[in-house]
């Protein structure tokens, strides 16, 4: 073996390791140390209190939540999409706009959702004139169930992004294949269409999942005092670090987010294996 | 027959509520920015001192400035190196691969949590500049960048193409930057296309290295001026909705042009 | 097995069928029959309308006018599903996520047959199409000619009333593609069913089918056994799309053409008075002759046979096929002289 081609990797390789793969490490390192630099259990034994279980608690529960309307209503809009013809002016500006609004996203969603549902908001108003009530009920929006749905504002384009290629790669002659072989619409979605996409399906409410778990801006920009969810927790122990025992939690909150992540992707190879052998 | 016509009608219903769904809080945004609060006056206020405060240009500056950095490195970072795998090192392209898809499962956030120590260094070496989030960018943009660039050389033979220009007589650069790099250049320019969306939106980061880019000063600003900071927000989703349309017909000029 | 199948062998008729895409009139008015268990080739130019004419047969596609009719009882209002049709299709569609077997059970399975039912058969039809082997495998594991074979196992599983083949051979290559083709004919024979075969190589089609019929801009030109093809093509159209055909000036008089000086019947549908005459290459020779009014340009090494290219002197080319043997004998500049078989030719007007 030549060291010669292996060597053009190097500054990729170098670039990666000090920017992604030494703060992750020292992370890991971060959340297995006790104040006194020694090797400690405290900081990740801190995760079970109270506190962080509720935070991981509420965070799953918003990631699954979201992906999961994510996933279904942004699938409904890909197939929207796909049924349009490819040079249709629809198609092109809803694929634009997903785009901009999946990865722009956070901050100015937030604000824009403020301007819809907050207090004096847009729809907060027109509901208000239209059932008579005062604005006093719209705090709901600062709370799981209104983050829940700011999330879906970027979870469906996101969605329609990633799953419109699995669209697309539905040959017309499968469907054609099977209706000629007597089947129904509906048999041929349900024994054709749809296990044909369960895999990418799968695939992409996963990212979403992981996307909706990750995210901070949108929530930060949303709440600013407390942290109902662990990114907001992790903001907490970043930002108050004087405050003694706080001080490099963060470490142990940011470990505990990673496993979660790996855990989710580690499930679903192991579900995308065993359902979908046809892959390989 | 009637099948299909009630699955027109429902298709433009469906069309119609997402459209309701996407454009009402952009709408709310408009609405609110041009409201004086409290009362229910409408005032173009907000609009037009929009540009008036220098630290609010700044902030713009920074972003735009960030932006274009990141397309740069990511380009320089990952466009050789995928094209290098693919050419020399094939066996290297799994271990490529889940480098670039490992933000992915370690978000920004985390990456913020452990980089204090890289950045001391950095600061050390660069000054204490919000440039200097170009590299974490870099770092976040990797695997939307990677799966743009992989398509796109996925569609093309890339190994002979390279082997008729090395007979030919070219050097690995000239390769490299002459040869391959045209031709996966939708690619390129769909990665391109993500990194700026990515970066002209990116909070996380810059908000905790206490960094003021465009998306920091309107949660700020949102404390102050929430009419100002409403209509920043709308005018920087537009601003970015129109350079990415832009970008994207560069994109297809290209391949119409290419194609004939 | 021919006795088991209640579909073996019905007549299907089209007639009068159009159907326009905007401006293009993909069918202008096909007619065309298909007796008992035949095998019929629909043979044309790329976008003549031969997949539009299965399609439409298959249900996949409706006609703008004209009727179908499968066993004498009228299938046009009838939705694709439920019209008992096998069809292959020119590009791969196996369904990607079932086992070779599951793909050929897959139709069994929509008629509510018992699973015991559908292996069984499933397994039969692999059987037949040589691949029991592979019934584990997806679609991904085979190659393109092994596709194509569960393909067609997959069609004929239903017992369909009709069997359709749309250029099922065009994506693989000649070898497969001659093993394929003779394969599918001896299945078809075995199994009795009344089937289309859409090609646009007409070797296959001469040596696959029944009948050929020819199509040309969305109607058929001629449809006939494929020696009536060859020897007495209806129309100027059949006569140089089927076959190597040399243009060769000729007079015409009382149905006989003077071609270079050698007194040749002529064809139902030939011109009178100066034109074209089509003739095949086997039906010229070339003899060496100093005193010949040609010269030999060429000569091209078939395996079997050689193809000799000869120039008049008026600059026509003529091609002759002869045996390696007499090929040897003629190099490149050789005098010869120029004798045609009297075979019945085709003579086409020359002002037309
Ligand atoms: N869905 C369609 N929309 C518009 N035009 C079509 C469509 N399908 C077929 N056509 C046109 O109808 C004509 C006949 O097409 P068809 O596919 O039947 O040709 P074909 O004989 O099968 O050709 P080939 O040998 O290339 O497959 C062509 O001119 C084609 O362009
Ligand atoms: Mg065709």
């Amino acid at each position: 073996m030549r060291p010669g081609p292996v060597l053009g990797l190097l500054p990729f390789l170098v670039f990666i390791g000090i920017f992604l793969l030494v703060p992750t490490v020292t992370v890991v390192i971060g959340a297995f140390q006790g104040d006194d630099g020694g090797f400690s259990l405290d900081r990740v034994r801190a995760l079970t209190e109270e506190t962080p279980m509720r935070a991981l608690r509420e965070s799953l529960l918003l990631s699954l939540s979201s992906a999961a309307v994510g996933s279904v209503l942004g699938a409904l809009l890909a197939y929207l999409v796909v049924t349009a013809p490819p040079t249709s002016v629809m198609r092109r500006a809803v694929t634009a706009v997903c785009g901009v609004l999946a990865q722009f996203g956070g901050v100015t969603l937030a604000f824009a959702w403020m301007a819809t549902l907050g207090f004096g908001g847009l729809l907060t108003n027109l509901l208000a004139d239209v059932l008579g009530r005062d604005d006093a009920g719209s705090a709901w929006l600062y709370e799981l169930p209104g983050l829940v749905l700011v999330y879906t504002y970027f979870q469906i384009p996101l969605m329609v992004i990633v799953f419109l290629p699995a669209l697309e790669g539905l040959r017309p002659q499968w469907r054609e294949a099977a209706v000629n072989l007597g089947a129904s619409t509906r048999q041929y979605w349900f024994q054709v269409a749809l296990p044909l996409l369960r895999p990418a399906f799968l695939g992409s409410a996963l990212l979403l999942f992981a996307n909706a778990f990750a995210a901070y801006a949108t929530a930060a920009a949303l709440v600013s005092q407390g942290a109902p969810i662990t990114p907001l927790l992790i903001r907490s122990a970043l930002t108050s670090e004087i405050v003694l025992g706080q001080a490099n939690f963060g470490y142990a909150l940011a470990l505990e987010m990673v496993v979660v992540v790996a855990i989710v992707m580690a499930l679903y190879a192991w579900l995308l294996k065993r359902t979908s052998r046809w892959l390989s | 027959m009637t099948g299909s016509t009630t699955w027109r009608v429902l298709r433009w219903v469906l069309l119609l509520a997402f459209g309701l769904f996407f454009l009402l809080p952009l709408a709310a945004l408009l609405d609110f920015s041009t409201k004086v609060p409290g009362t229910g006056e409408r005032t173009g206020e907000a609009w037009r001192t929009l540009l008036d405060d220098p630290t609010l240009t700044e902030a713009i500056t920074t972003s735009v400035l960030l932006a274009l950095l990141t397309v740069v490195g990511m380009v320089v970072l990952l466009v050789p190196t995928m094209i290098w795998v693919r050419l020399r090192v094939p066996r290297a392209s799994r271990l490529v691969e889940f480098l670039c898809l490992l933000p992915l499962t370690i978000p920004a956030l985390v990456i913020v949590v452990g980089i204090k120590n890289v950045y001391a260094w950095v600061h050390y070496f660069m000054g204490d500049s919000a440039l200097t989030l170009t590299f974490v960018y870099v770092v976040l943009v990797l695997p939307y960048a990677y799966r743009s660039l992989d398509a796109a050389l996925s569609s093309i033979d890339a190994v002979t193409l390279a082997e008729a220009a090395r007979s030919l007589g070219a050097s690995w650069l000239t390769v490299i930057v002459r040869v391959i790099t045209p031709n996966i250049w939708t690619g390129v320019l769909g990665a391109a296309f993500i990194s700026v969306a990515l970066v002209l939106g990116e909070y996380t980061v810059a908000s905790l290295q206490n960094y003021e880019t465009l998306p920091v000063v309107i949660v700020l600003l949102g404390k102050s001026d929430a009419p100002q900071s409403m209509a920043l927000s709308l005018a920087s989703i537009l601003f970015a909705a129109v350079l990415l349309v832009l970008l994207s017909f560069l994109d297809r000029r290209r391949r119409t042009s290419g194609g004939k | 097995m021919t006795d088991e199948n209640p579909n073996a062998g019905l007549a299907v008729s089209m007639s009068g069928l159009r159907r326009s895409y905007g401006d293009v009139h993909a069918l202008d008015g096909l007619d065309l029959r298909l007796g008992p268990g035949e095998l019929v080739a629909l043979l044309g130019p790329s976008g003549c309308g031969k997949t539009t004419a299965l399609r439409i047969l298959a249900g996949l596609e409706r006609q703008d006018a004209g009727t179908i009719t499968v066993g004498g009882r009228d299938i046009s209002g009838v939705p694709a599903n439920k019209r008992d049709m096998g069809m292959v299709f020119q590009a791969y569609s196996l369904f990607p996520h079932l086992t070779v077997l599951d793909n050929v059970a897959f139709g069994l399975k929509l008629r509510g047959r018992s699973r015991k039912v559908r292996h069984a058969r499933a397994t039969a039809m692999l059987e037949l199409v040589g691949l029991a082997q592979h019934r584990g495998r997806y679609a991904n594991q085979l190659s393109g000619g092994q596709q194509q074979r569960v393909a067609l196992a997959r069609a004929l599983a239903v017992e369909p009333a009709v069997l359709l083949l749309d250029e099922p051979l065009s994506a693989l290559d000649a070898k497969v593609r001659v093993q394929l083709r003779d394969e599918i004919r001896r299945i078809q024979l075995d199994v009795g069913t009344t089937t289309l075969f859409v090609t646009h190589d007409q070797e296959e089609a001469l040596a696959v089918a029944d009948r050929v019929g020819v199509m040309n801009a969305g109607r058929l030109d001629q449809i006939a056994t494929p020696a009536e093809l060859y020897s007495a093509p209806a129309t100027p159209f059949v006569g140089e799309f089927v076959g190597l055909s040399n243009r060769i000036p000729a007079r015409v008089s009382g149905g006989v053409a003077d071609v270079l000086g050698t007194p040749v019947p002529t064809l139902a549908g030939s011109a009178e008075g100066s034109g074209v005459a089509l003739v095949r290459p086997e039906s010229v020779s070339l003899v060496a002759d100093d005193t010949g009014t040609a010269t030999v340009l060429s000569v091209a090494f078939l395996g079997g046979l050689s193809r000799v290219t000869a120039a008049l002197g008026d600059g026509t080319l003529v091609v002759a096929q002869l045996g390696n043997a007499e090929a040897q004998a003629l190099a490149a500049g050789t005098r010869v002289r120029i004798v045609v078989d009297p075979i019945p030719v085709l003579v086409v007007a020359t002002d037309g």
